[in-house]
């Protein structure tokens, strides 16, 4: 997984059906020192993450759409936590 | 997923039967500011996008999904049409991971 931030969202009413009912969120994968970690990505939100929060992404197809209760779906990302704290060292 | 716009479509009369009927769209990934971002790649179409719309695709076996129970032999599809995209990025200092 990687962690991101939430920076925005997009809306799309023409979209495959088991997008349907989940929000589309923007994220930004983050270094660890808060830099940004390549693209801004989208992904289906499973956990009610607010724009601006610090996020668990998952970034592989399978777990993505388990996590949004969406088996056999073309779901390859979703966010799947919000972080409190990051102990390093 | 990844945002980007479709920029052109591929025709080919000989490929693999399952693509038969699959419309094959070229796609540049953009940033969510709609900058150019990475190369361009073709995309199966699972939303029926046009020329120059602005999309979002996924990659990977997930994106054979939405054409069971044909296997077709792909591994990126357009899965949304893009109405609106709010991206608002924290200024640099504002960022503590």
């Amino acid at each position: 997984m990687l962690i991101a931030r939430v920076i925005g969202d997009l809306v799309a009413t023409q979209k495959h059906d088991s997008h349907h009912g989940r929000k589309a969120l923007i994220v930004q994968p983050l270094n660890l020192d808060g830099s940004d970690r390549g693209d801004a990505v989208v992904a289906l939100d499973s956990v009610d993450a607010g724009i601006g929060d610090r996020v668990l992404l998952v970034t592989e197809g399978y777990s993505a759409m388990t996590s949004v209760g969406r088996p056999e779906s073309p779901i390859d990302m979703a966010v799947i936590g919000v972080i409190d704290r990051i102990d390093l060292g | 997923m990844t945002l980007g716009r479709v920029v052109g479509r591929v025709w080919a009369t000989v490929k693999n039967r399952p693509l038969e009927g699959q419309r094959l769209l070229v796609v540049q990934p953009l940033t969510p500011e709609l900058s150019k971002t990475g190369k361009p790649l073709v995309c199966t179409d699972a939303v029926g996008a046009g020329a120059g719309e602005l999309v979002y695709w996924c990659k990977g076996k997930e994106s054979s999904f939405p054409f069971l129970p044909v296997e077709v032999p792909t591994d990126a599809t357009i899965v949304g049409i893009v109405d609106e995209v709010h991206a608002q990025r924290a200024k640099a200092n504002e960022r503590a991971c």
